[in-house]
């Protein structure tokens, strides 16, 4: 076992883990943050993918001990302590981006990096951005149509994470 | 599935981790950007029994210009290739290639390095490496020494790289950099190569002077294709599609569940003659729109 300490979700956490934990484990099981989703465990499906200093990163193809003085974000900081939807969350509910929601936290946090990265994009360039996110269940055009009205209507853009 | 248990290691300078590596070489595997080791160990696929990380080590991360070449740190993610200011400039054609590779979470952690020392012979690098007459620079305790990519790639997964080497950098020259074209077949978006093609051209007194054109996913190996390179030296003005001809002409590609020998084939005759008229409207289009 080794110790780790990383902030999540902006707040101070340290914990010991087996090297072979993977983030996405650790992020589930350790801090019982299960909005991380896992669907594949080898990079394909973008369901578990979390910002690490501000970069999506699949937590799959991460070892918990590399988050080690880190900073990860995950789906949870959207919304805190239940104070209402993050405008992304909104958008994915007003324009139908979502229906079973396994792959939605994955696509919001993906949406969280390409608001602070490249805001003024097209939709050309949302879905190059979200090629890396399956859904099983959407067709994507909702999902499309959620990230366009969210990048229009994103105030803060970094500071939203 | 979840990765074996293996131990860990995380050496803060460059000479304790090659004393770590060299301790355990034979059960060791180093870590980097883990977007090819991870899904190896979660499909145990691999089981080392020790991991060295390369991420806390100082000094494999930079990217510099010197006369005539651009050098790139080992740990320099792909992302970073597509964003850096440098290689904007003096190798545009990493540039474009870069956003090739996977998708963004994807780029933001794997690195230049991981991708020649995995040598998967659909992957972008290799063939950069091959059409900007790279070389690969290696440390052992044994010392340092660099490799020309031709000599590097010998076959699927396996260089020429010694079991207790690490890759430190990349060197990529700029001779050919400014005449350049890069186009790619993938399935989806994000998928590994079906075919990629590369090149890159020297130009003197505006003809064209030396000609390099590297293919992925026809072999076992990056190809470099002499007969089109041929075509393209002095080039007439039927050169990209004699190139394009040339270059699927040489070609005895595999056939996998990703695309039969006749289909690569026809891939590689398109793939070529999109690059080479990048190329030959490079500098005006293609070296700005990178
Ligand atoms: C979903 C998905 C899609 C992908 N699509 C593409 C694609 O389209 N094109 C493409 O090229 N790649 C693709 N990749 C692979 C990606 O590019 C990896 O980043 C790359 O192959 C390995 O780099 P890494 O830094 O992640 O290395 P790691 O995964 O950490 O290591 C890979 C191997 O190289 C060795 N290694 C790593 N660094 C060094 C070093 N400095 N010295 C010596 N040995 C080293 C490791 O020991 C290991 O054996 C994809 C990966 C995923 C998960
Ligand atoms: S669970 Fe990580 S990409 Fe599918
Ligand atoms: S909403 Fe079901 S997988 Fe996307």
């Amino acid at each position: 076992m080794a110790e780790i300490s990383l902030t999540v979700n902006g707040e101070r956490t340290a914990a010991q883990v087996d090297p072979r934990t993977l983030l996405s484990d650790f992020l589930r099981d350790g801090l019982n943050l299960t909005g991380t989703h896992v669907g594949c465990e080898h990079g394909y499906c973008g369901a578990c993918t979390v910002l690490v200093d501000g970069a999506s990163a699949r937590s799959c193809l991460m070892l918990a001990i590399q988050a080690d003085a880190r900073s990860v974000e995950t789906v949870e900081s959207l919304s805190v302590n239940g104070a209402g939807l993050h405008p992304i969350q909104q958008a994915f509910k007003d324009c139908h981006g979502l229906q079973c929601g396994f792959c939605t936290p994955g696509l919001l946090m993906s949406v969280v990096e390409l608001a602070a990265t490249n805001p003024d994009c097209g939709r050309d360039e949302i879905r190059e951005h979200l090629s890396g996110n399956v859904c099983r269940c959407t067709g994507y055009h909702h999902i499309v149509d959620a990230v366009e009205r969210a990048l229009n209507g994103v105030p803060g853009r970094a500071d939203d994470s | 599935m979840k990765p074996p248990r293996f131990a860990y290691h995380a050496p803060r300078t460059l000479p304790e981790l090659l004393e770590t590596f060299n301790e355990t070489a034979d059960e060791a595997v180093v870590l980097a950007g883990g977007q090819s080791l991870l899904p190896m160990l979660n499909l145990r696929l691999a089981a080392p029994s020790h991991v060295i990380d390369l991420g806390r080590v100082p000094g494999l991360d930079s990217i510099a210009s010197t006369n005539g070449s651009v050098e790139v740190g080992a740990m320099v993610t792909h992302y970073r290739m597509e964003t850096d200011a440098v290689v904007a400039a003096s190798v545009p054609l990493a540039r474009r290639a870069a956003g090739y590779v996977g998708y963004r979470a994807i780029r933001n952690r794997g690195t230049v390095g991981g991708s020649v020392a995995h040598a998967d012979p659909a992957a972008e690098w290799p063939i950069v490496l091959l059409a900007l007459d790279g070389e690969v620079g290696l440390a052992s305790v044994r010392g340092w020494r660099s490799i020309a990519a031709e000599d590097f790639f010998e076959s699927v997964y396996t260089t020429a790289k010694r079991p207790d080497e690490i890759v430190t950098s990349l060197r990529l020259s700029t001779r050919c950099a400014h005449r350049w074209g890069f186009s790619e077949f993938q399935r989806r978006t994000g998928d590994f190569a079906t075919v990629a093609v590369a090149v890159a051209c020297a130009v003197e007194a505006g003809e064209i002077c030396e000609a390099r054109v590297a293919i992925a996913g026809v072999a076992d190996r990056p190809m470099r294709c002499r007969e089109a390179e041929a075509v393209l030296v002095g080039g007439s003005a039927t050169a990209a599609a004699d190139a394009a001809e040339a270059a699927s002409d040489s070609v005895d590609p595999i056939s996998d569940i990703h695309g039969s020998s006749a289909f690569r084939k026809r891939l590689v005759h398109a793939e070529t003659l999109r690059a080479v008229r990048q190329a030959f409207s490079a500098n005006e289009a293609g070296a700005r729109d990178g």
